[in-house]
């Protein structure tokens, strides 16, 4: 049996449990990248021009360490995800450009554009083909991976409404997963106000059929599904969390909009705005960081 | 109060697109002033950093519109990053402390006749729908035939005898257009003006230089934007196949894409979004009619070109076609461009040389 190699960047974090359960459930191996490192983002550096964003660097990177390892890997292209809506177009070129990039790596074909009427349900049976299952394997197998997702997504939300019971300082971190998740963005966040003992909720713990309703409050034309959902989260955050951090990766495209839309609207809410560069040394980081939390402790008195 | 439209410039579109507003709404409609380095300066001011560049130039039409005395804004829509641009300019304008009316005129994904029908009613109620569909037909016509003119001019400005001919044939060419009363007349001046552009002296040698213009749109239609690299490589004397316009952008990109699609799939299988996949078929199309070199143009940060980029940069190694890239912000120094400008077209002449 092939490998799939599933590199963990970009849509890594918002489908692995779907991708993983589908694999899972059609019995195919497959292998998963390493945490970032800064070896990976010199690798992603190598391959990419200077100005693409600093996210899909680290995924070019993930690729470039997969691609002696396996036999297969999987790289989404996404155009919509729901109708009338689109997300980064990164997400459109994203599959051309590994094409492009490594033109002898086999990659599955996984292709959502709602828009254009290719469902989520037909890329999976499209995958499964791919991998010589048959029409009706493949989609229990998507129909199985589906409902752990689901369930997945339910935890989240549970986690999310216990974090917000504890008295400790909560500090609301907002962004795309890729950029929360990983170890060279999020996660030195993360580590540093785990430290300061503060609670840590992230944006995606919000519940999923409140972002339409939610994202009315504050910018009711947004067209990226997955800036939907921060903004969405801002709001329903907002009045219960004591600050907010927006990161971001340099140059985002959707993020230099949506955070702009969160800073003139934010109102009373405290909110620090942190972009990750591929130089960024975590002295810069943990500078603002401290100084943010002392706002939030109302300023130091000498 | 009285109500005085603007919209943004977009090249030589102010003219039919205002001539649009003013047939639809029978309201004022500002000359929004040229765009100079104080409208890049207030534009970049007042947006996010990392913004790509038409945003910033938009805002500063925008700011410098409504201190003319401008209370009703147009915008329009399409995709990526510009759909959503109306949302936060606005937002931006009120923070100043403005006070206007906002229009978006493609809310969604693309235009829609009866949305922007009821837009045009809010403001003038005795308009019809014949009198829409007229006006709309007029604007359509009238930016088909700007187009065409454009592209004989383009063929022809490098090798002019006499200098700012091409120049001085166009202006015309747009203050009879506005003048026009309906379709026929406006047809009859095109043939004119065509007829006078093919008798206007040039000295074109048979094997010059030809060089094609792809990349964004913004900065391909927007003549500051792109600090007037047409007019400088006309100064070159070179042929300059561009394209990106409007008449492009709103049908025939639609017609296109399934062709384009068939041919470029050996570097493409699916849309890069944008105009991303149209650039590697141009690439393609150039190398087959015997271009010399290719032009890509983009603001800082564009997220599809720079998903393009590696895709076009192994299509024009593989075709062998010399590609230079250039990126635009709202710095305003012209010597970097023409450097390296100057050193693409030295590359290109002593290319052309050797293969003799």
């Amino acid at each position: 049996m092939k490998t799939i190699g599933l590199a963990k960047g970009l849509l890594y974090y918002y489908y692995h449990v779907l991708w993983k359960s589908f694999f899972d459930a059609l019995e195919v191996p497959y292998i998963e990248s390493t945490t970032s490192t800064k070896k990976i983002i010199e690798l992603g550096k190598e391959k990419c021009i200077d100005e693409a964003c600093l996210s899909m660097k680290i995924f070019l990177g993930h690729v470039e360490y997969l691609k002696d390892k396996c036999d297969m890997i999987l790289i989404p292209r996404i155009y919509s995800i729901e109708k009338k809506e689109q997300v980064c177009t990164n997400f459109n070129a994203l599959y051309d450009l590994i094409r492009n990039l490594y033109p002898t790596l086999t990659l599955l074909n996984y292709n959502v554009d709602v828009k254009h009427h290719h469902k989520e349900k037909e890329a999976f049976i499209k995958m499964g083909k791919q991998l010589g299952f048959s029409t009706s394997k493949s989609y229990h197998a998507y129909k199985l991976a589906k409902q752990k997702e689901q369930r997945y997504f339910k935890q989240l939300e549970k986690s999310g409404e216990k974090k917000l019971k504890t008295k400790k300082t909560k500090i609301l971190l907002l962004g795309h997963p890729y950029n929360l998740q990983d170890e060279m963005i999020g996660k030195r966040i993360y580590n540093y106000l785990k430290e300061k003992n503060i609670e840590i909720i992230y944006s995606y713990e919000m519940p999923k059929d409140k972002v339409n309703e939610e994202v009315q409050k504050i910018s009711p034309k947004v067209h990226w599904t997955m800036n939907k959902q921060l903004l969405a989260s801002f709001v329903y955050f907002k009045d219960s969390v004591d600050g907010t951090i927006l990161i971001t990766s340099f140059p985002c495209g959707p993020d230099s909009l949506t955070n702009e839309m969160i800073l003139r609207k934010r109102g009373k809410s405290k909110v620090l705005l942190l972009t990750f560069e591929d130089l960024n040394s975590d002295i810069a980081i943990i500078t603002r960081l401290e100084s943010f939390l002392d706002m939030l402790k109302g300023g130091i008195h000498l | 109060m009285r109500q005085i439209l603007a919209f943004p410039q977009l090249g030589d579109y102010q003219y039919p697109i205002r001539r649009l507003l003013m047939d639809m709404t029978h309201l004022e409609v500002l000359e929004v002033p040229p765009i100079t380095k104080k409208t890049i300066a207030l534009g970049s001011k007042y947006s996010p950093d990392s913004v790509c560049i038409p945003f910033k130039y938009n805002l500063g039409n925008f700011i410098e519109a409504l201190e003319k005395g401008a209370n009703v804004l147009f915008q329009a829509g399409g995709g990526c990053r510009y759909r959503y641009y109306a949302e936060v300019q606005e937002t931006i304008l009120r923070d100043l402390g403005y006070d206007f009316t906002f229009v978006q005129i493609i809310g969604r994904d693309h235009l829609r006749f009866k949305e922007l029908y009821h837009i045009f009613k809010g403001f003038n109620k005795n308009l019809t729908r014949k009198n829409f569909l007229k006006n709309l037909i007029f604007a359509f016509f009238y930016i088909t035939y700007l187009d065409k003119i454009d592209e004989y001019i383009r063929h022809r400005v490098g090798f002019e005898v006499e200098k700012n001919s091409f120049l001085k044939l166009k202006k015309a060419f747009i203050q009879k257009c506005n003048k026009a009363k309906n379709i026929f007349s406006l047809t009859k001046i095109y043939y004119q003006y065509k007829k006078k552009c093919k008798k206007i002296k040039i000295n074109k040698p048979k094997n010059c230089l030809k060089v094609g213009f792809i990349g964004e749109l913004y900065t391909a239609m927007e003549r500051y934007s792109n600090y007037n690299l047409e007019k400088t490589l006309a100064s070159y004397h070179i042929e300059i196949k561009r394209f990106t316009n409007l008449t492009y952008l709103l049908w025939k990109k639609a017609l296109f894409l399934p062709i384009m699609k068939r041919k470029v799939k050996k570097y493409c299988k699916y849309t890069l979004g944008a105009d991303g996949m149209d650039n590697v078929y141009r690439v393609l199309w150039l190398k087959k009619h015997g271009y010399d070199g290719i032009i890509h143009t983009k603001p800082t940060g564009c997220t599809p070109e720079i998903g393009a980029i590696p895709i076009l940069m192994r299509a024009a190694q593989e075709e062998k076609m010399p590609i230079i890239f250039f990126s635009f912000d709202e710095q305003s120094g012209m010597e970097g461009i023409n450097t390296r400008l100057e050193a693409f077209y030295d590359l290109l002449t002593l290319k052309k040389e050797a293969q003799k």
